[in-house]
């Protein structure tokens, strides 16, 4: 309380004196930009699709950013509000206040942040504070951080902080303290006989440390020390030449007992490689991802979205066509997993007989991960290291396979066109996204969507979607039959009209039309109507939402069903 | 002290309203396509005429069909008003590799830059994207938008057109 008082204070001191000058001055006293966002939802009780009431009926959050530069200072802020929290969103969130306050000094070779901030290292694979405000995910760090540019090309950052867990009227830390590092140096900027090399070379080390008090744990018949400290050290690389480019990160952590891998001692370990080639016309992008035991949090009792340290990218990419993106989307096993992806993006030229009058583009990916290939130690060694992994080969469990094809075209000046294909094998044993089917479901889904300009600033874009799932043997009534796998088939019909640049209205249809139990082929209808203005925005909505997976970068949350309005508010100043 | 609270946030209310819309664009240091750092504040110091800064993401397909509806367009825009697109893409590690393949498959002749842990779109108050804006030679925001559907750059142009005269 006292020191939100005195932040507080401390801002309207620096801004007070100079909100009167403002207008004489104009922009030599500096500048104040801000944001806000509020999400507003009412909730009826909906048996069908299990749509819940909490005991408030209605759910509110809002956030509102202001920022103030003067030069090289600058400070900023952020007002919270969960009156009460949205569903899907954590629950524990509750009340208003600030829950993000900083003040950052920068020149040119060094800068210097007081209280909160955001900050990643190479891929975030040992340290990545950042915030998903849609998932509720923000883990930033309040601390000090200071930033370093001794030389042309070459960064040093160095901070100690620890990690926002929670929020009760203000920001509630991680009991854990993270102490960073973190070298990059460039050798083109950097050394002089590297000035005129056309390959470009970064590389970069960093070093993170977690203290969190601790005592013993029990296991079977041993008494086991808690590390109090723990480290995690990576080194990376990045090259690029023209069109071609190639990055690679190791990981280590040592000294991790934690809720994600069962208190084992086993060292934590990951790599990171991706390659591209690209060209006018043609993108080729290859990658490998090999993590085991890499989790690492602020908190080693936490588990899923709580207080991560740093952060382990899906190898899947992100859909964003609704049954695509929604029914099995892919999250990290955080335990440990080895997969590797393939892309490739195509452009027939235009003008040619197959590209057409504008150019025909073509997207493929193929995306694969599996379990480790590991052996499981006995007695003791099993009690305390768990495991051992044997190479970075796939193990015998496959999680994901993701194939994926789309093609668009522009036909003439107001109608567009563009398909899409989906193929998934998804293990929903790994990635637990729904309770109806543990095993492997496999999923084609198939998109069309249209773009048509009706008259000048009108536009209608419809989108029809529908998702097949494969089917089992099963004993029904003692007979062996074919039955749909999880919730079977899916459709998807979108409709979003636009009047340019003020207005869009939509219509979302999703209908379980295929659900081995007829009682749930439910319609979800839900309709939204829009009005943009520059940079403000509000939307209204009503209707129905599937309970569902909502991910953002490979880190999903579950949202329950829902019924009723929803009212959203965005604008930035 | 809830006094004191509540006056700090009256004044700084107060000194939003009173300034106006004019903001300038914060200097952070991000990576172009080719890894050189480019200092945001600089390339509009240093660029000839207006910039479009468009935030972006390749899973997010308004944003694509904006860029891509852009990329027809603009040709004639450089030639009509000086303008020069800057396309910040959000991508995160997940997908920040692909970023490159897929700009030059589509053969974008945009500057594109990496804010893959969002401080640029941070620091200009990026809700969502897509989101653009259009920065004039004083390097103050002119017009902003936080949407795109087909139709939008006509608004765009016309707004491009009042800078170049």
């Amino acid at each position: 309380m006292m020191r939100r008082t005195l932040f507080a204070a401390a801002l309207a001191a620096i801004l007070l004196p100079l909100s009167g000058k403002a207008q004489e001055d104009g922009p030599n006293i500096g500048q104040v930009t801000g944001n806000v966002q509020m999400l507003f939802q009412t909730y009826q009780e909906d048996s069908l699709i299990g749509a819940q009431v909490p005991p408030s009926k209605t759910g509110f959050n809002a956030f509102g950013n202001l920022i103030y530069t003067r030069g090289d200072f600058s400070a900023g802020m952020r007002y919270e509000s969960y009156l009460d929290p949205i569903l899907g969103y954590p629950g524990r969130f509750r009340g208003s206040g600030i829950g993000y306050r900083y003040a950052n000094y920068a020149k040119e070779n060094f800068e210097v942040t007081i209280g909160n901030f955001y900050e990643q290292f190479g891929s975030g694979l040992v340290l990545r504070a950042y915030e998903e405000r849609q998932l509720g995910i923000d883990n930033a760090l309040d601390g000090f951080r200071l930033i370093l540019r001794p030389v042309q090309g070459m960064t040093l950052k160095g901070l100690v902080g620890k990690q926002r867990f929670d929020f009760d009227s203000r920001l509630i830390n991680s009991p854990g303290i993270v102490r960073a590092f973190d070298g990059e140096i460039n050798l083109n900027d950097a050394f002089e006989r590297w000035a005129a090399v056309g390959t470009r070379v970064t590389v970069g080390a960093s070093f993170v440390s977690r203290f969190q008090a601790g005592s013993t744990i029990s296991k079977d018949t041993l008494v086991l020390q808690l590390p109090q400290n723990v480290g995690s050290w990576g080194y990376r690389a990045q090259i690029q030449k023209g069109g071609f480019q190639l990055m690679g990160e190791y990981v280590r952590k040592i000294n991790d007992p934690n809720a994600d891998n069962g208190f084992i001692y086993k060292d934590g370990e990951g790599i990171l490689v991706n390659a591209g080639w690209s060209t006018k016309g043609l993108g080729i992008n290859v990658g490998f991802k090999g993590v085991d035991n890499m989790q690492f949090r602020s908190d080693r009792n936490l588990q899923l979205f709580d207080l991560p340290v740093n952060y382990i990218p899906a190898i899947t990419k992100q859909h964003t066509y609704n049954l695509a993106a929604t029914l099995y989307p892919y999250a990290t096993v955080v335990q440990g997993e080895v997969g590797w992806s393939a892309e490739v993006f195509y452009t027939i030229p235009k003008k040619s007989k197959l590209g057409g009058k504008y150019g025909t583009k073509i997207s493929f990916q193929y995306a694969t991960a599996s379990s480790l290939d590991t052996t499981n130690l006995a007695g003791i060694d099993g009690l305390v290291n768990g495991y051992t992994r044997n190479s970075w080969k796939a193990g015998s469990e496959l999680y994901i396979r993701d194939i994926n094809f789309d093609i668009s075209r522009k036909f003439s000046k107001g109608f567009k066109a563009k398909y899409a294909y989906f193929h998934f094998d998804f293990n929903t044993l790994a990635t637990p996204v729904t309770t109806d089917y543990k095993g492997i479901v496999n999923a084609d889904v198939h998109v069309v969507e249209t773009q048509i300009r009706i008259k000048k600033g009108h536009s209608l874009r419809t989108e029809v979607q529908a998702l097949f799932t494969g089917t089992d043997l099963k004993e029904v009534n003692g007979e062996l039959k074919e039955v749909k796998q999880d919730k079977g088939d899916w459709a998807t019909v979108l409709a979003e009209y636009s009047v340019s640049p003020h207005w869009f209205f939509s219509v979302l249809d999703q209908y379980n039309f295929g659900n081995p139990n007829p009682d749930q082929r439910v319609h979800y209808l839900y309709g939204t109507v829009g009005r943009i203005e520059g940079a403000h925005r509000l939307s209204i909505g009503y209707g129905k939402r599937r309970e569902g997976i909502f991910c953002i970068g490979g880190v999903c949350r579950a949202v329950p069903a829902s019924n009723g309005f929803e009212i959203t508010f965005t604008s930035s100043f | 002290m809830m006094m004191i609270r509540f006056l700090s946030l009256v004044s700084m209310m107060a000194l939003v309203l009173s300034m106006g819309l004019a903001q300038d664009i914060p200097s952070i240091e991000l990576k172009d396509l080719g890894d050189l750092t480019v200092d945001t504040r600089a390339l509009v110091e240093e660029a000839d005429g207006p910039v479009l800064f468009c935030f972006w993401a390749t899973w997010c397909s308004p944003c694509k069909r904006e860029l891509n509806n852009y990329a027809d367009l603009y040709p004639d825009w450089q030639d009509e008003t000086g303008v020069e697109i800057v396309a910040v893409s959000i991508d995160d590690p997940r997908s920040m590799m692909r970023v490159k393949p897929y700009v030059n498959s589509v053969a974008w002749d945009y500057t594109v830059l990496l804010d893959p842990n969002k401080a640029f779109a941070r620091a200009m108050q990026v809700n969502n994207v897509p989101h653009t804006f259009l920065v004039n030679t004083e390097g103050e925001v002119v017009w902003q938008h936080n949407n795109y559907a087909d139709g939008d750059e006509e608004e765009l142009y016309e707004e491009l057109l009042k800078l170049a005269e």
